[in-house]
Parts: structure tokens; C-alpha cells; sequence
């Protein structure tokens, strides 16, 4: 009996799989990942992400497809031979393997620095940004400690609140510090995850794009509480921010009065302390 | 003779006492090895987190009454007598070791803070406003304040999920009669706080010391206060 062409066969059937999943994965699943796009920075990682899947759809589809059909043309049977038949190397596979990869490997490598460099793949984000956005970003302080988040205004007098708000199509920086141990900022809605370490000054950029509430945890194994260390952030129109932080500089003026000047650098008093 | 080679790993099937019934066998013990250790974790777990029967707060007219003290160590009657801690009067007048309480939905609750511990201070001063209570103020020996100097903290009543915030004034150094190991009593120097709070919908919330207050341990923040029991407790809405 002849043997058929298994090589045609898996590469036919491969074509055919990833023609109809790719097209779905792209325009129907990706986009609609988290984070969404509530800003900016969410919706740079949502089309990093379309863009990876786009990738990694065919080939996910051709293991899946050698997988199925090795699993059935190569399945042992009764009156054959315990092992199968002998994989000798072939010039052509070896040479097309490196060239597909090397060209998936080059093409991920420059779309992931000009990603880097643009706001889409976390560039805008560490102690020293590699991306910043034009224009003038508005500085929010977030300070981490066990195991609440509190934020700093300095553009509204350095006013310290317990909750965040921010206005709807405004650049913001957040500086994320820590006041103890280890913390980490994550808005996943913002696409904002940054690690908030004593000491350190920590930028993350957004862009909030939608007026609507957003979850805040804290994404580092912080002590006791680090499971109860949540909160709810909201974008707001511009007018109703700028009556809710001169509402935060009312209510909060006694406690003002008695913060530190602010810095980016958050090394708090006292020294002394229980320990 | 046969040339197939029969691969020596290929268990066959049905064969008795052979290598399916070994491997089977063996399967099994690690499925109920894997159950029971499972099992053992869930109980311990479940251990950990179950709450202690909650002190409910004594109802005087109208209004709800929660006393606390604070003392700087708790003393020999605990595992362990160095540690800070909380402690609450139960309905019957007597000082508990507890810090989980419970009390009701929509009403006046007011509390009682007798502090017996020396200050730390905060390490964020923006804790040393009070907020979340009845006019944002408390009465500290009687005198109402909107806030404390950042260094004076000696602990804080806060709970974050409902934006409350306590902070308590420490006993001054040079206060005679200072109560070093608990039990403390009223005759010692102390800080007398008060404030009312109106409880919300019901829920279970958690409260904590936001002082490093924990004498001993790295930067005052291990020991009391990452146990359960002693800076920090449940808050039972009901």
C-alpha cells in the first residue's frame, strides 16, 4: 500500500484551520480581552495582544492539527510495529523552520520596541520612563502602605486623600511609592500594574478614556491584609473632578495641614516607631 | 519468530496482577494521598480564618455601646504577654481578649477608646485626621478634636472599607502611674477616646492599627500587627 503525503495533508489542513481561526481570533476574541479600553494604556496592551494572538494563532493551529492527525494516521495498531516509523532529517523542513522563525522572531522583536517606545507595551512605566506623552501630565502620588492606598494631588496643594478620582481624557502620572514593604498598583481597567517600592519613585502614565468606575488592588503578597487591600477608583468629567478635589481639600484640610511637603520621593516620619 | 518487538513499557490491558493492575494500584494511593492532604490543608485553612464568636456591643437607650482598650503589652494570661493588643468589654462588663465585634445595621454605635499605650506615631500623617464619624470628630478626655499631631499616634481604630479613621493619642512619657503590662485598669494613666459612628448596610469589615506599633518586631510591623487578635479584628455588621 502506498503512503500517503502526511506532509501535505498537515500543511493543507493547518492552512485551512488557521484561514478560519486566525480571522476570528483577531477580529472577535483579542479586542475583546481584558483590559478593554478604558484608557490608553489598555487599549495599547488590548492591540499588543490582537497582534500576538494574530501570531500565534497559525502556529498554535499547525501543533494542534500535527497533534490530532499524528494522534490518528500514527496510532499503534494491533498487527504493527511497536514503534513507529524512523524520522530521518530533511534539508527542506530544516531550512523553512529557521527562516519562519527567524522572521516571527525578528518582526516580534522591532514591533516590541516600537511598542516599548510608544505607550503600548508598559514604556511608559518604571522609575525612569522610556516613553513619556506629549503634553502636560497631571502627577498623582499613590502611597501603599499596610494596607490601604492613599493619593497625593500636588496640582490641587498636595491635598492626600483615600480615594481616587480622575478626570476623563487627561493625561496622568501616577508616582506609585510604598511606605513599608512591597506593594504593586494594579488598575487592571487602566492597564496601570505598577510595583509601589519604599523609597522609590515608581511612573506609570494613563489616559483614562471612559467615565466609569475602576478596581484597584494591590498585586503583591503584602502581609495579614494583602487580600483585603482593594479599592474603587472612578473617571469622572472634568467638572465633576474639579468639584470633588476642591471637595477633598475641604473635608481633608486639617490632615494638610500636617503632610509632609510634597515630593516624589516619599521617606516618611517618624524614625522611631514600635520596633 | 515473531519480528515485532514489543516495547517492555506497554502495559496490556486486562492482564492480572500484571503492570496495569500495579500501576492502577498505585494511582489510587496517590489519589487518596493527594485527597487526605488536601483534606488536612482545608481543615487548617478553615482553622485559620474561622472567626472567633464575636463580642456583640451592649445597647444603652437608643444607642450602642463598643469599649476598647489598648495596652501597650498584654500581659502573662496570653501566649504571647509582650505583644500590643486591643482588648473589648463584653456585655457582662469584663474585659475579653478579642478584637472581633459585632454590631447592628443602620444604627448609632459609640465607642469607647481607653488607651494605655505610650506614642509611636504615624508614618503617614494623613491618618492623623478623624473621618468617617459622627461630625468627622472625636472627644479625647472629653475635649473634641478633628485631628491629633502625626507623632502623638499611638495606635489608630481604622476601618478602610468604610473610610473610617481614629487616630489615638498616646499616653505622655512624663504621665505618672504608667501601665507597662496589662491588665490595665482606669486608675493608670491613660487617654479616654470617644466618637459615634452610624453603621451602614450589614457586612463584615476589617479593622486595624495603622501605627507600626509592634514593639520588637522589624519596623514595628510584624507580630501583632500581622496577627488576627491583637491590632486588627473583624468588624461584624449585623
Amino acid at each position: 500500500m502506498n503512503e500517503p503525503n502526511h506532509f501535505r495533508r498537515i500543511v493543507i489542513a493547518s492552512v485551512v484551520l488557521s484561514a478560519i481561526a486566525t480571522p476570528i481570533v483577531v477580529a472577535v476574541i483579542a479586542p475583546n480581552l481584558p483590559p478593554g479600553d478604558s484608557s490608553s494604556a489598555a487599549s495599547g496592551q488590548v492591540y499588543d495582544n490582537t497582534v500576538l494572538f494574530g501570531i500565534v494563532t497559525p502556529i498554535a493551529a499547525s501543533i494542534l492539527v500535527f497533534f490530532a492527525y499524528s494522534l490518528v494516521a500514527f496510532r499503534r495498531r494491533a498487527d504493527g510495529p511497536a514503534e513507529g516509523l524512523a524520522v530521518r532529517g530533511d534539508e527542506r523542513v530544516s531550512v523553512w523552520w529557521l527562516a519562519v522563525t527567524t522572521v516571527i522572531v525578528i518582526f516580534l522583536a522591532a514591533f516590541g520596541t516600537v511598542e516599548l517606545a510608544d505607550a503600548g507595551a508598559g514604556g511608559g512605566q518604571g522609575p525612569d520612563p522610556a516613553f513619556k506623552p506629549d503634553g502636560k501630565a497631571m502627577p498623582v502620588q499613590v502611597i501603599a502602605q499596610q494596607w490601604e492606598f492613599t493619593y497625593r494631588y500636588p496640582t490641587y496643594g498636595g491635598i492626600e486623600t483615600a480615594h481616587l478620582e480622575l478626570p476623563v481624557g487627561q493625561q496622568v502620572a501616577f508616582h506609585v511609592t510604598s511606605l513599608d514593604v512591597i506593594h504593586s498598583f494594579w488598575a487592571p481597567k487602566l492597564g496601570v500594574k505598577a510595583d509601589a517600592n519604599p523609597g522609590v519613585d515608581n511612573i506609570a502614565y494613563v489616559k483614562p478614556d471612559e467615565e466609569e468606575p475602576f478596581e484597584i488592588h494591590c498585586n503583591e503578597l503584602c502581609g495579614l491584609w494583602h487580600g483585603y487591600m482593594f479599592d474603587t477608583g472612578q473617571v469622572v468629567s472634568d467638572a465633576e473632578f474639579l468639584r470633588w478635589i476642591h471637595n477633598q481639600q475641604r473635608v481633608f484640610a486639617p490632615a494638610a495641614k500636617v503632610l509632609p511637603k510634597y515630593s516624589n520621593h516619599y521617606f516618611p516620619e517618624p524614625d522611631r516607631r514600635g520596633g | 519468530m515473531n519480528p515485532i518487538r514489543r516495547v517492555a513499557w506497554v502495559p496490556r490491558v486486562g492482564a492480572k496482577g500484571g503492570v496495569l493492575s500495579s500501576l492502577t494500584g498505585r494511582l489510587m494511593a496517590i489519589g487518596a494521598a493527594v485527597i487526605v492532604v488536601a483534606a488536612l490543608i482545608g481543615f487548617y485553612v478553615a482553622d485559620l480564618v474561622r472567626s472567633p464568636t464575636p463580642v456583640e456591643a451592649s445597647r444603652k437607650g437608643g444607642v450602642y455601646h463598643v469599649y476598647l482598650k489598648t495596652e501597650a503589652a498584654i500581659g502573662p494570661q496570653d501566649a504571647n504577654p509582650s505583644w500590643v493588643s486591643y482588648l473589648i468589654k463584653n456585655p457582662q462588663g469584663e474585659w475579653v481578649h478579642s478584637t472581633n465585634f459585632k454590631v447592628p445595621a443602620h444604627a448609632l454605635v459609640h465607642f469607647t477608646v481607653y488607651q494605655f499605650d505610650g506614642d509611636s506615631g504615624l508614618r503617614n500623617p494623613f491618618l492623623s485626621q478623624v473621618h468617617g464619624t459622627v461630625g468627622n470628630r472625636m472627644l479625647v478626655d472629653g475635649r473634641p478634636l478633628k485631628s491629633i499631631p502625626p507623632e502623638e499616634a499611638s495606635h489608630t481604630f481604622a476601618v478602610a472599607q468604610l473610610g473610617l479613621i481614629v487616630p489615638l493619642r498616646g499616653v505622655p512619657e512624663d504621665e505618672d502611674d504608667q501601665c507597662e503590662e496589662g491588665p490595665c485598669n482606669l486608675s493608670q494613666a491613660h487617654e479616654t477616646i470617644e466618637f459615634t459612628i452610624r453603621t451602614g448596610k450589614p457586612g463584615r469589615y476589617r479593622w486595624q492599627c495603622f501605627v507600626p506599633c509592634a514593639a520588637g518586631f522589624l519596623a514595628g510591623f510584624g507580630g501583632p500587627m500581622q496577627t488576627i487578635g491583637y491590632m486588627d479584628g473583624f468588624l461584624q455588621v449585623t
